[in-house]
């Protein structure tokens, strides 16, 4: 790379960084006042049905939920912006430590069902882009299609009721520990990961299969085919660098949908995972946890986007030294 | 001349027998000890469906059963309900009312220390109490504590509780979830010091809690396991599963619909027992047309109980008569019979009214019990036959309790029970109810509050136990609540779990199965 692939990567990060700010502060307020706008707040919801008019308004007083909503916004901005996520609201636990065991095992599952899910797609893609038409690739698109074609949580309970319940391999329940050792961890998370391996790899192998068929028609390819290179050498050396960019793309939403979509699986496995945390603050109207929350995916969205953009402009020779 | 009041002859019996029934709950119930004497040992792990992300082990703040389980495996309170509703003495040894029941003495158990060293007296009990009273408090028992007017200790191992009116029944508020004892001038809760069996090691709320047992318990042989982990699990397949597959042992609000598959398992062992819960059709009484009685009665007669029974709690439970008392209160009365499915008069109570024809919108969602939209559909389906058209409007789970209940006129709600008639009967039927805003009919019945009020200083049991059967009655005929049912607590458990007679009150024995089971 020289200096002028650099200071497009560069303006391209600082522009795009600037713009996720901004994308960052649109969604807290829309979240702020979407929960806002939900029926019931905090206080009635930690009473429950046991709540007296009273006991709601000393709880409210106490949080400070009697203040209007926009100076609630405003503190809460104020806070943020010295790098404060503040207190659950619901009990006074600091966010960043109520956050940071759960963001650190979501993280580590969707590391985990990425490790196994990329590459597995990617391979099938090769593999169904080389023998396209064959036996092989109608079975790797039939069972990848199926498999995405069934909910998640289906998919989890047959892993449960084969491997956890009927062979009792794998524990049916997922349970992270902080101080965990890696390699328990491991075998904690396999299930949930093998789940999502299974909804993620259609998508991304369907796309590694597309994009690689659609450039084999190009005339560069047929010429290579002419000279004499063996197939799985022009897939590999001159389908593949070219097809980069749409890979990317869809390995990259997977990936974001590995760390924000996977609150089904968290439920059904019981996994410690922040999309849980998020779906039971909002259900208490706990708002700091909830902005919390929402920020760190809308961040994972925004930042993998990037690397998205980042790494197209990397492997397209076009784009990275432009006339 | 102060007398030993506010306990029946069952209650009395109770606690002279007390010590006996704290060494060994089993050893006196010879139907429901099955196993031999209590093991020390094991981690009992329970998988509840009831926690939150919110949750904290304030005591003011215990809502869900994760936290009402762990509070009891930390603290105790003065008194304990024993299983059958009686109350013992647990941090309190003895308690005694003034003839007026105004004036109540509790003697303290001596030698008792938090789990930080320090010795449990009244200072602490004063404090704890005075929790639930001060003018900013969020307690959910603070309603208990308004006829309170003063607390203060007068030896070291004795309190005094001054009431502005008298209750009979007031021991029984000291057991309830919230008012248990923390150390005097507690203010950080989550650290969990308590006199309990177990000391608290990790709380991660909404996620799982982890206790080891306190070698220095004061109550024997209680506290049998080395340590004990509830972890939440929402899913019902989760909890079923894990359980299955033996990562749990315990879990609660077993899923009625699948219940006979899974009796079949041979590691899972059902346990069902009848409770207070029930289920309601709640009518504002002030509000047309339901302030008219014809109506209600046309309500209450067009509803088909034993369909009910069957279809919604698949036969786990009882068959309720519009109001709140079942057998597993002392003064029930079980000559007044609930009314049978009858569009005939349901249609002669309507015509009565003046109202053929008519419409109802029913406002349910599931916050209240699980099924209650199916039941509001079959309730349509039945009352259609006594030319009642029921229109049954879901509403969204969230806010349900804040925005719908006892605000629409007609809507579906749940009791979990109180700890006895009076609590019960007052919490949700009477005047003072309309102020708290747990008066979910807004029943307002001069006889009824009149009633409430003299049993509480009525020492005499037959009388006070006739006083409470025409309560019922009221309620049944005048009410606004449609009870069609009362819900068996239902549990499922690993067949190694031991344990005597189960409480009533909460699933897992009274939320005190950490304390009161054992592995065999």
């Amino acid at each position: 790379m020289n200096g002028a692939a650099f200071r497009i990567i560069g303006s391209l990060l600082a522009r795009r960084l600037a713009l996720g700010l901004l994308t960052l502060f649109v969604v807290s307020l829309i979240i702020f006042f979407g929960v806002e706008l939900l029926p019931g707040d905090l206080a009635q919801n930690l009473l429950g049905q046991s709540a007296t008019p009273e006991t709601v308004a000393a709880l409210r007083r106490d949080l400070g939920l009697d203040q209007p909503a926009v100076l609630r916004y405003l503190w809460w901005l104020g806070d943020i912006l010295q790098g404060d996520l503040g207190q659950s609201l619901a009990n006074r636990r600091d966010i960043a430590e109520v956050i940071g065991d759960r963001l650190g095992n979501t993280l580590f599952l969707a590391g985990m069902a990425a490790v196994m899910a990329v590459p597995l797609a990617l391979c099938l893609g090769m593999l169904a882009a080389l023998y396209r038409n064959s036996l092989f690739d109608r079975i790797v698109n039939i069972a990848t299609l199926t498999s995405i074609s069934f909910p998640e949580f289906f998919i989890a309970y047959i892993l449960i009721l084969y491997l956890a319940v009927g062979q009792g391999w794998f524990p049916s329940l997922s349970r992270a520990a902080p101080d965990m050792p890696f390699w328990d961890h491991v075998y904690v998370c396999l299930l949930p990961a093998v789940t999502l391996t299974l909804v993620t790899t259609a998508h991304m192998m369907r796309m590694t299969r597309a994009a690689i068929i659609n450039l084999l028609a190009r005339p560069y390819i047929e010429m290579a085919t002419l000279k004499g290179i063996r197939p799985r050498r022009i897939i590999l050396w001159h389908a593949l660098p070219n097809a980069l960019a749409p890979i990317i793309n869809v390995v990259v939403l997977n990936l974001a949908y590995l760390v924000v979509g996977v609150v089904l699986v968290e439920v059904v496995f019981v996994y410690p995972g922040l999309g849980q945390l998020l779906v039971d603050s909002v259900s208490k109207r706990d708002l700091p946890v909830v902005q919390a929350a929402s920020l760190i995916f809308a961040l994972t969205y925004i930042l993998l986007n990037l690397l998205a953009d980042v790494l197209s402009i990397v492997s397209n020779p076009q784009l990275l030294h432009p006339r | 001349m102060d007398r030993l009041i506010g306990m029946d002859r069952r209650q009395f019996l109770a606690g002279t027998a007390a010590t006996a029934l704290a060494v060994g709950g089993a050893g006196l119930l010879p139907r429901a000890a099955r196993a031999a004497e209590p093991k020390q040992g094991g981690n009992f792990r329970i998988g509840t469906a009831d926690y939150s992300s919110a949750d904290s082990i304030n005591p003011a703040l215990s809502e869900t059963r994760m936290s009402m389980n762990l509070q009891w495996q930390v603290r105790n309170n003065l008194i304990e309900v024993a299983p059958g509703g009686k109350l013992v003495p647990e941090l309190a040894e003895s308690w005694e009312g003034s003839s007026d029941a105004k004036t109540w003495t509790f003697k303290l158990r001596k030698g008792v220390e938090f789990h930080n060293g320090k010795s449990f007296t009244a200072d602490d009990v004063v404090y704890s109490l005075n929790l639930h009273r001060k003018p900013d408090t969020k307690s959910n028992a603070k309603p208990f504590f308004a006829p309170v007017s003063d607390i203060k200790a007068t030896g070291p191992h004795e309190v005094v509780v001054e009431l502005s009116e008298g209750n009979v029944g007031f021991p029984s508020v000291l057991c309830h979830f919230a008012v248990v004892m923390v150390p005097d001038g507690e203010t950080d809760f989550d650290k969990g010091i308590g006199t309990g069996g177990y000391i608290l090691e990790e709380f991660q709320p909404g996620v799982r809690s982890l206790v080891k047992h306190n070698p220095n318990y004061w109550k024997a042989g209680r506290a049998h396991f080395d340590s004990v982990e509830i972890l939440g699990i929402k899913d019902v397949s989760a909890r079923t599963a894990a359980l299955v597959s033996g990562e749990i042992d315990a879990y609660n609000f077993v899923d009625l619909k699948t219940i006979s598959l899974l009796q079949r398992q041979k590691n899972v062992r059902i346990q069902r027992v009848p409770s207070k819960a029930h289920y309601v059709f709640c009518m504002l009484t002030d509000t047309a047309p339901y302030d008219d009685n014809n109506v209600r009665m046309a309500m209450k007669y067009a509803i088909d109980r034993e369909e009910m029974l069957q279809k919604i709690l698949n036969g786990y439970g009882t068959i309720g008569n519009d109001q709140p008392i079942n057998g597993a209160y002392e003064f029930y009365d079980p000559s007044l019979k609930p009314r049978a499915y009858d569009p005939e008069k349901a249609k002669f109570y309507m015509k009565k009214a003046g109202l053929s024809n008519f419409k109802a919108q029913l406002h349910v969602s599931e916050t209240p019990f699980a099924g209650a939209t199916d039941a509001s559909v079959l309730y349509r389906e039945q009352a259609a036959k006594a030319g009642i058209d029921i229109e049954v409007i879901k509403e969204p789970e969230d806010g349900y309790w804040s925005n719908i209940w006892s605000k629409v006129p007609f809507c579906v709600t749940r009791w979990s029970g109180r700890i006895n008639d009076d609590v019960m009967i007052s919490s949700a039927y009477s005047d003072e109810a309309l102020k708290t805003g747990w008066n979910e009919s807004h029943l307002n019945n001069p006889e009824l509050n009149k009633l409430i009020k003299a049993a509480r200083v009525e020492f005499d049991d037959s009388k006070r136990g006739e006083m409470y059967h025409e309560m019922q009655r009221i309620i049944s005929d005048e009410g606004g609540s449609v009870i069609p049912v009362f819900a068996d607590l239902v549990d499922a458990v690993s067949p190694k779990v031991q344990h005597g007679e189960l409480s009533s009150d909460w699933d897992l024995d009274g939320a005190r199965a950490s304390e009161r089971w054992w592995f065999s």
